[in-house]
């Protein structure tokens, strides 16, 4: 750790606070340009219609409307500013799967403004641009549209059903892929040798991400310069650009400018490119003028993408001595009407390649069927694919326990991983953990030797008191570029970044992550106060903004830490270099003479010293060496590209109380032991914990997004889809076991995702277990738990 | 359009709005106080808390104009200077905020729960109490640290209070 307190492993508060806490922070949704109008769309009302034909002309006369636009309008602009008949670019999704008999996965067209066809509530029909807000609004109600309604399907369930109508018309049976992972043979084969099989079905629910702050997008485009700008909420600029740019084919790359401001939390619904983005930005083109559009929460509810929405059959063999020896997994993933950015990923490598768990599972065999269905499209969601892989693996592991007469702590602890690197039959190849120790740790902390008499007790007032586990894996710091690549990702999942030492030697560090609560400015300016011994505040992190930073792939997958700060710390590290050099001619000594240390260059042996400051000085005036020897500045890049995922670990506990009466669940303990490597900043780290055991009790016990049989979205308001509020969570006990992560220079494995990770099966199997049964599906809530009780006839409180 | 004034952030203002403008509405567009913000359209959220009267109120559930003459406090108003509210001061010290775009909602309504209850605030009272007030980032756990440690400290420095 640094001497001034303020490096690596510090609870250093967060220097980005200030003007959050003042009301200065600077979201999308608060910046407004000269000239700037209002963008309103029209959404479809429907799941499923044919647009026969739009009657804009009552919209177009309506007061302070500068334009309305539908499909039909949304062309490519020339270079005299006239319309050609070649439509904009769809969005596209970048990750390429194969189905098992090696066709690629039917991707529909995915136009930002609907043509002939709307696919979900919520699809974008056409859009008013108006001087006021206001009077945008008023306008798009004034557009006739006359539909043809079709029959639709929402279920994921049935959307492979014969007779279910085609959500694209010629993709058959509604699916995208069949795609398949593991050894069948093999898994097959320890089936039929198995002592026991157990079987059960899941379903991992339909989330909104909800970030409190909904999508924003600002278009500009400035005719002098022939170049565009677009101030948006998202998690990943760069990525944004690029396929603004190359695939919707709105703007050259290096014309067009993305800033993602402050930015009001994401989970993964602000990685995608949205339809709204590219609108604005067209329309600014076509009008001279900003074009602002603001998301409000019924449109975030219905257009944002959602998350999870699985049906699973999954069984697991285990032979006499009660060791695992295969796992079978059949699961249909619903991707909603369209492709999103990433969604492909989501249910295939993010989910399949995790499904060993923390277990030595010698034979895995995964199918996933990928689906269409009339409901907004579904991609990653704060975990993508973890969650649901740790759902399946977690439950099948605690009910085998369940039915073997086994202790489920006993039964993981006796399917460990102990040895590594160890090579899952799913690809992935575990780095380093210590599987035991957060098991030990978290038990303790949990107190579950106390449970017995804590159950009693609840007995005794007529309460049912359930403990669960949730040994969970996942695999973050996405991702080696190669392996990816090779997998079918669009994109190297690399990280860049820059370090500008200025001539009075304080710092700027450019990078391509991108922060969203998640607190960059502090912890990466950890990272450089730590490696320079400058204080914290000589550095500035410069992030968000594709004219300052030249590249970057963003934040998702908890990788900012793993891989955005080790490429931070390899350009720091050439800093470092190019320092030694400069204070070599300084100090008069020969480079290998010279030490870094304590923020100086010192004469190895010597008292001879130059601090970092006055270093960054001589590079930069130059007076003490020449042109030919070494170039002037202080300033170096770096691209990280990482050699494996990293794996972070852990156990959940989760101690739950209902009341079979009212059907009520209370969480009364959780506990979360997680080894997340290295820690930067465990006040930091710790928040990002809360936030996502939060999220994963929510999806437990609360959260779900229904559309009804008409394919209505029926939970589109925080009036009717239950989002955890404060009294609906518990105080949460946290501790952490370290086991470095050998895959990247600072040890770090990610943390951002495992609380969202782990905690849905740790509270449903301290449901299950209060319940004695477990017939219950995700979310728990009070009536689906008061109908599970009254089944199973157990005793009523007041009885 | 018709004529509205008030006090926000003890400064008076007055000006012609659109009847139909909501106060959040009147704050962030006509006003620019931006820190007040807009998280969803049914009340629901909390993320636009300011002080009417000295009295938390959800700012997208008033008319600009129901605040012809009122004393309007904005996030923007609560510190003194470059000196944070002791609320404020408990957020970052305790880590009650990630993303930031429900805090200033958050303070405010914590702010309010101290002025009607009190510096000694129970857990189970915060969290009863935030009720109206969503995050999506902390979990509350933070936040409920932060409103406790806050209140304690708002009755160690009562400088606001007078101001008030």
């Amino acid at each position: 750790m640094a001497a001034n307190g303020t490096g690596i492993g510090a609870r250093v508060l967060r220097l980005e606070d200030r003007r959050f806490l003042t009301g200065r922070g600077r979201y999308t949704d608060d910046i407004n340009r000269d000239g700037q109008l209002h963008a309103s769309f029209l959404r479809s009302p429907h799941a499923h219609a044919r647009i026969r034909s739009i009657d804009v002309a009552a919209a177009a006369t309506m007061p302070g409307v500068e334009a309305v636009y539908t499909g039909r309008d949304f062309r490519k602009v020339d270079a005299f500013d006239a319309l050609t008949d070649e439509d904009v670019g769809g969005l596209i999704c970048g990750w390429m799967i194969h189905s098992k008999d090696g066709s690629p996965m039917k991707a529909g067209a995915h136009p930002a403004l609907a043509k002939d066809v709307v696919r979900y509530v919520g699809d974008h029909v056409a859009v008013v641009v108006a001087r006021t807000l206001r009077e945008a609004q008023d306008a798009a109600e004034a557009i006739v549209v006359d539909y043809d309604v079709r029959p639709s399907v929402t279920d994921v369930a049935k959307a492979r059903a014969p007779g279910q109508p085609e959500v694209h018309e010629g993709i058959a049976g509604n699916t995208v892929f069949e795609w398949e992972i593991g050894n069948k043979a093999e898994t097959e084969a320890a089936f039929a040798s198995a002592a026991h099989v157990t079987r059960i079905d899941l379903t991992n629910n339909r989330l909104v991400p909800n970030p409190m702050e909904p999508r924003v997008a600002i278009g500009e485009y400035d005719p002098g310069e022939e170049a565009w700008t677009l101030h948006t909420t998202s998690q990943n600029p760069h990525v944004a650009r690029l396929i603004l740019s190359a695939f919707v084919g709105l703007a050259p790359e290096h014309k067009l400018r993305v800033v993602a401001p402050d930015v009001g939390g994401g989970f993964g619904s602000k990685i995608f490119v949205y339809a709204e983005e590219v609108v604005c930005l067209w329309a600014a083109r076509r009008l001279k003028r900003p074009v602002k559009w603001t998301s409000d929460r019924s449109e975030a509810f219905l257009a944002d993408a959602h998350g999870r929405d699985h049906v699973t059959r999954a069984e697991l063999a285990t032979d006499a001595e009660h060791r695992i020896t295969g796992l079978r997994v059949h699961t249909t993933a619903n991707l909603g009407a369209y492709l999103s950015t990433f969604a492909s990923s989501v249910p295939t490598y993010l989910y399949a390649t995790l499904l060993s768990g923390q277990y030595a599972i010698p034979a895995i065999h995964a199918e996933v069927d990928a689906v269409y269905t009339n409901t907004a499209p579904v991609d990653a969601y704060r975990g993508a694919g973890r969650p649901e892989a740790t759902f399946v693996v977690e439950r099948l592991v605690e009910v085998a326990a369940r039915e073997l007469g086994l202790d489920p702590v006993a039964f993981r602890r006796r399917n460990f991983v102990r040895s590594f690197p160890h090579q899952t039959p799913v690809i992935m190849s575990y780095d380093a953990g210590d599987y035991d120790a957060a098991l030990t740790k978290a038990l303790e902390m949990a107190d579950t030797a106390g449970f017995a008499a804590r159950r009693a007790d609840s007995e005794r007032r007529g309460r049912l008191r359930g403990l669960g586990y949730s040994a969970y894996i996942e695999a973050c710091g996405i991702a080696p570029s190669q392996a990816v690549g090779s997998l079918g990702a669009g994109v190297g999942l690399w990280e860049s970044a820059e370090v500008r030492v200025n001539p009075t030697g304080n710092i700027e560090v450019l990078t391509g992550s991108h922060s969203h609560g998640q607190g960059h400015e502090t912890t990466f300016a950890q990272l450089v106060s730590d490696r320079l011994g400058v204080p914290i505040d000589a550095v500035k992190i410069v992030h968000r903004d594709t004219d300052k930073v030249q590249f970057g792939m963003g934040t998702y997958g908890s990788r900012s830490g793993a891989v955005g700060m080790s490429a931070v710390a390899k350009a720091l590290d050439k800093v470092i270099a190019k320092g030694r050099k400069v204070a070599a001619h300084v100090l008069e000594a020969s480079e290998q003479d010279i030490e870094f240390k304590d923020g100086a260059f010192t004469v190895a042996g010597t008292d001879r010293s130059l601090g970092f400051a006055d270093t960054a000085l001589q590079a930069y005036v130059a007076h003490k060496f020449n042109g030919s020897e070494l170039e002037p500045g202080l300033k170096e890049g770096a691209f990280y590209d990482p050699t494996n995922f990293t794996f972070p670990a852990g156990v959940h506990i989760c101690e739950v109380e209902i009341d079979p009466a009212t059907g009520v669940t209370t969480i009364e303990r959780f506990t979360a032991v997680d080894d997340f490597g290295n820690v930067i900043n465990p006040m930091i780290v710790e928040g990002q914990v809360h936030g996502g055991i939060a999220q994963g009790v929510g999806q437990a016990l609360m959260e779900g997004a229904r559309y009804d049989e008409t394919g209505q979205l029926v939970t589109a308001s925080f009036m009717d889809y239950a989002m955890p509020r404060a009294h609906d969570l518990p105080e949460i006990a946290i501790g952490m076991t370290v086991t470095p992560c050998p895959s990247n220079p600072l040890g770090i494995k990610g943390c951002g995702e495992a609380g969202a990770i782990a905690a849905p099966p740790a509270v449903i199997n301290a449901v299950t277990d209060a319940l004695g049964h477990e017939d219950i599906a995700m979310p728990a809530t009070p009536a689906a738990v008061w109908r599970a009780v009254r089944a199973r006839a157990l005793p009523m409180a007041a009885e | 359009m018709a004529s509205v004034s008030m006090t926000v952030n003890g400064k008076a203002v007055s000006g012609e709005v659109d009847p139909r403008t909501l106060l959040v509405q009147y704050l962030r567009e006509t006003l620019r106080l931006t820190g007040t913000h807009v998280g969803c359209d049914t009340s629901q959220c909390g993320a636009c808390v300011v002080h009417v009267d000295g009295q938390a109120v959800k700012a997208c559930t008033m008319l600009a104009l129901q605040c012809e003459g009122a004393d309007v406090l904005t996030i923007e108003g609560l510190a003194n200077g470059a000196e944070l509210h002791p609320m404020q001061a408990a957020f970052r010290e305790h880590h009650g905020l990630q993303c930031g775009f429900c805090t200033p909602g958050m303070i405010m309504t914590a702010v309010d729960m101290v002025h009607r209850l009190g510096n000694d605030l129970p857990e189970t009272t915060i969290r009863e109490e935030l009720e109206g007030n969503l995050c999506r980032c902390t979990g509350y756990h933070n936040i409920v640290k932060s409103i406790a440690a806050g209140a304690r400290d708002m009755a160690a420095s009562p400088m606001r209070q007078a101001a008030e």
